[in-house]
């Protein structure tokens, strides 16, 4: 299989999937008003780890994300944690505050689950 | 009229010179979505304008400083209860949300209040006094799993607000006397800077 990308891009956040370094890349700001919303990138994740089973969520540039969108990362984890097989990494960065208060709640639904702050 | 308060509710008697008030009347325009992103602007704004009222000194533990924390702390709280008193809003009462942010010198209090249906409003003062009688970091686990299983109402705004931004949350349900089918509701969240 060649190099693969698929994007979901608007004027304020960007979720892109790259097959050769099997990661999503989270940008911009992302405020939906709620799960139901967020069902297209929650569809993009799974379908992601599914080819990827070893895959990296890049939020580095996600500077904003609410509570449903935090609902939808957890909803994700969960997921892949319940189907046993596949590996998570989460790259964050110090420097975006809310990933420093929030992602680390993400490893106690999933404590296999790799944060890695940058 | 009948009201009750939990947790440490703020009044709003409490003296500040400095404070910012901003009114959403969203029955007067039915087209919700196109309002969604004037929101996160409000909240936005409410976090870039309290922030320039702080130095850009050195947080211990963070490399964020002290301004950019509260620029991001205050935006994040903010749209969370603008998110909040929108969807549990009654349109049909016609009355508006309001969001006011004081400041002090060591302290912001967010105060946000919404009319909702009186079913929705006993919903949410339940959620409430489960909040006061449970351990926060054992009700949030919990709440993340129940929506992970998409199970009902997630509160995670309220939630990520208490137990992340380490704020402290006050609660009151009013009955109006000319409407009793509605509640007036107000919440306040008190962040030490």
């Amino acid at each position: 299989m060649g190099v693969r990308t698929v994007e979901i891009k608007t004027d304020d956040y960007s979720v892109e999937y790259q097959s050769d370094i099997a990661t999503v890349f989270l940008r911009g700001f992302l405020r939906l008003p709620g799960i139901p919303e967020y069902e297209s990138i929650m569809n993009l994740l799974l379908d992601a780890i599914e080819e990827a089973p070893t895959l990296s969520l890049n939020l580095q540039e996600l500077e904003f994300l609410n509570s449903s969108g935090i609902s939808m990362l957890s909803m994700f984890v969960v997921k892949v944690r319940n189907q046993g097989q596949a590996q998570l990494v989460i790259q964050g960065s110090n420097q975006v505050l809310w990933q420093t208060k929030s992602l680390r709640n993400l490893q106690r639904l999933m404590p296999s689950l790799k944060l890695e702050f940058a | 009229m009948i009201a009750q308060t939990f947790g440490q509710f703020k009044d709003d008697n409490l003296k500040s010179q400095e404070y910012l008030t901003l009114n959403f009347a969203p029955s007067s325009n039915p087209k919700r979505q196109q309002r969604w992103q004037n929101y996160g602007l409000s909240a936005d704004f409410l976090g870039d304008y309290f922030a320039t009222f702080f130095p850009g000194e050195e947080v211990p533990e963070s490399a964020i400083n002290l301004k950019n924390t509260i620029k991001a702390s205050v935006s994040y709280i903010a749209n969370e209860l603008i998110e909040n008193a929108v969807k549990y809003s009654d349109e049909s009462t016609h009355l508006p949300i309001s969001i006011t942010l004081r400041l002090f010198d060591q302290d912001i209090i967010f105060q946000v209040t919404n009319y909702a249906t009186q079913t929705v409003a006993q919903h949410y003062q339940q959620f409430v006094q489960t909040l006061q009688s449970t351990d926060i970091a054992e009700l949030y686990t919990q709440q993340l799993e129940k929506t992970a299983l998409g199970e009902g109402k997630s509160s995670m705004g309220i939630l990520t607000i208490i137990h992340d931004y380490s704020a402290e949350g006050g609660w009151k349900f009013e009955s109006l006397i000319d409407r009793p089918s509605i509640s007036k509701v107000t919440v306040t969240m008190h962040l030490v800077v």
